[in-house]
């Protein structure tokens, strides 16, 4: 049955969803960077909820001019532009009074949010029957999706996939630094309207799939999932539309696979499963790499110390430290020190002179500025550098272990 | 304030605005209600380095960022060769603080380097072989060569203020702009971003500089701007660097040893 799903053979309303979710899967992922890069995320939520109004004042007037409430490219532009309204409410809130980001984008999001659901009830309580499926909206409904309504959502991904493309140097200049962009004659605040715009673009196009709650997610998790795995901005947003795209596409397949899952909800949760999987196990940022960097680091750490011990004949009492210095051969069971013992103890020693030489002279600033007290320091000096050092300490010109 | 403008015993003669790289008139900028700068001219000398110093809250950096339409004035007229900054964006170039930005971004520092690009690039243009090559070149300048492919947030902050410069390099401008970029720097990043900016001077570029260590105008710098909300002095370093502008830009916040010893150094 799964596999069916995933290969598109469970008929025609199936296949439809799962290309209209991978599709807003893609633009959501792509779009969703430029905000996150820019440290907006949360703006997109204010834009979400205020499509609703929007929707519920469409369809009214779809009904009232007599024509059909569920007319999906009438409710989007509704939905649009009470976004776009709740968008500048936001902007001019934010830029013209003392009220920071976040509070606007609360006032915001519940107000329209409110009225929204005012009109939702309203409406139910109208002419019975055409209401239906309007809170749909809310979570998404793929039910009845005609070819119709998705080929408005292709569109909408696509066109809003190429603004993106053309405007990405702009959006990252201005996310990066946005004074060096303004020097450069840029203008910041329509680049960022723009940004918000794209994605308010998005976020209509969604409604019919993910539903104004879940759409957030698609915006912000493919855009953290891509983070883990890249230090740099275009291929950030390339995995944001890879693991988006694939996101929506396993969870259209997925729900599609059993009856009564819920496609919005299973998509966000797909996209969940890549985020968690990144967060664990990517290879610089993720939060195994970095447990077993700090382990590395602590067992250097507990290594050297011991040898500077050692060297100076003091005890250890720190069970970690030998037993680390007896896996490394460094001390007998007993805790005596053996012959490579003696000798690496004796170089660390060395070292920590030869670094207080280094680290005292000015000329070998550069150099010094590596010191972390674990650092052999041939690593850093030539040969010799290192007997110049020897020669200005005194004692053995020569300690090798 | 006005006794301020009463001390402004050094003017120099001041060319045509049409000649300045930089011409600031009757600038001011407010954050609320209380002027950063007030009614402030400049008259930036072509092909010298300036340093514009005052006290913490000064204006130094508005003055810069007004300067290049960052931040708004509520009145003033700037020149950038004679003409409106709009026209001459691509021969100014800016370097600003180091701390306006987030360096957890996900960019490396040779991606940085090419932002100072942008305008070659337009919006759609492929970064080519010869706009790597250009970017290379200018971190090869600063002395960055080695890390171009390191996350920019693994460097030091001295090291971060090269690339900033070397961002500003690439953008091949007349006029450059930094804005405190000595501030918070190892010795080894001081020394080069000085030589870099000499070499500019020397290419017969103009350098203006927001600069905080009065200690080393006199070796920086043949310029100097001295502001404390309103403009104190301005003219080469031996005429307008002395100790009585210096008391009347810091009034009770420079010690008196400190001018003694500035105004001993500048015999």
């Amino acid at each position: 049955m799964v596999w069916d799903a995933l290969t598109l053979q469970l008929g025609y309303n199936a296949t439809l969803v799962a290309i209209g979710a991978t599709l807003l899967g893609v633009s959501a992922g792509v779009t969703g960077t430029f905000l996150f890069l820019r440290k907006r995320a949360l703006v997109s939520d204010a834009i979400s909820h205020a499509t609703l109004p929007g929707v519920c004042l469409a369809f009214m007037v779809l009904v009232a001019l007599g024509g059909d409430g569920r007319n999906l490219p009438g409710l989007l532009l509704g939905s649009a532009v009470s976004a776009w309204v709740g968008l500048l409410c936001m902007n001019w809130l934010t830029r013209r009074t003392r009220l920071a980001e976040d509070a606007a984008i609360g006032a915001v999001l519940s107000v329209f949010f409110g009225f929204g659901i005012v009109l939702l009830t309203i409406i139910q309580t109208m002419g019975a029957g055409r209401q239906a499926g309007l809170e749909g909206f809310l979570l998404g409904s793929t039910a009845g999706m005609l070819w119709s309504d998705a080929f408005v959502i292709a569109l909408g991904g696509a066109a809003t996939l190429g603004l993106v493309l053309v405007l990405r140097r702009p959006m990252t200049l201005v996310a990066f630094d946005p004074e060096f962009a303004a020097a450069r004659g840029l203008p910041v605040h329509r680049i960022d309207l723009a940004m918000m715009g794209l994605v308010m673009a998005v976020t209509v196009v969604g409604l019919k799939i993910v539903g104004l709650i879940l759409i957030v997610a698609l915006l912000i998790i493919p855009a953290v999932t891509a983070r883990f795995w890249s230090e740099r901005s275009e291929r950030v947003v390339l995995l944001a539309g890879l693991s988006g795209g694939l996101a929506g596409y396993l969870g259209a397949a997925l729900s599609a696979s059993a009856p009564n899952l819920p496609t919005g909800p299973i998509i966000v949760l797909v996209s969940f499963g890549f985020f968690a999987v990144s967060l664990l196990f990517a290879p610089a940022r993720g939060v195994l790499a970095a447990v077993l960097r700090h382990l590395r680091f602590q067992r250097r750490v507990h290594i050297r110390q011991g040898l500077l011990a050692l060297a100076q004949g003091q005890t250890i009492y720190e069970p970690l430290t030998l037993r680390l210095l007896r896996r490394a051969g460094v001390v007998r069971a007993d805790g005596v020190a053996t012959e490579t013992g003696k000798a690496r103890a004796a170089k660390a020693l060395r070292d920590e002179k030869r670094w207080q030489v280094v680290r005292a002279d000015l000329a070998h600033e550069a150099t010094a500025a590596l010191y972390d007290g674990l650092r052999d320091i041939e690593t850093v000096l030539t040969r010799d550098q290192i007997a110049d050092v020897d020669s200005r300490i005194g004692g053995p010109q020569e300690v090798q272990p | 304030m006005l006794e301020l403008a009463a001390v402004q015993g050094v003017s120099v003669p001041t060319p045509d605005t049409q000649d300045s790289p930089l011409a600031i008139r009757g600038l001011t900028v407010s954050y609320g209600q209380k002027p950063a700068v007030f009614s402030v001219d400049m008259t930036v000398q072509p092909g010298a380095m300036t340093a514009i110093i005052g006290p913490n809250g000064a204006g130094k950096s508005t003055l810069l960022k007004a300067a290049l339409g960052i931040v708004p004035m509520v009145s003033g007229q700037v020149t950038v060769y004679g003409k409106p900054l709009t026209e001459q964006r691509a021969r100014v170039a800016y370097v600003p603080q180091r701390a306006s930005v987030d360096w957890d971004f996900p960019t490396r520092v040779i991606d940085v380097v090419l932002m100072g690009l942008s305008r070659q690039l337009g919006l759609l243009g492929r970064i080519r072989a010869r706009h790597m090559q250009r970017a290379a070149d200018c971190l090869r300048q600063v002395g960055m060569q080695d890390f171009a492919d390191r996350q920019i947030g693994q460097l030091s902050g001295g090291q971060q203020q090269r690339v900033f410069l070397a961002r500003a390099l690439a953008q091949d401008a007349d006029l450059y702009l930094l804005d405190e970029p000595f501030a918070g720097v190892d010795a080894a990043t001081e020394k080069a971003i000085i030589t870099v900016l000499k070499s500019l001077k020397d290419a017969g570029k103009t350098v203006v500089v927001v600069h905080h260590d009065l200690a080393t105008v006199t070796d920086y710098f043949d310029h100097v701007y001295l502001i404390n909300t309103r403009k104190v002095a301005e003219g080469p370093v031996a005429q307008a660097f002395t100790a009585e502008s210096l008391q009347a830009a810091y009034g009770g916040r420079l010690a008196t040893a400190q001018i003694d010893q500035i105004s001993h150094a500048l015999g």
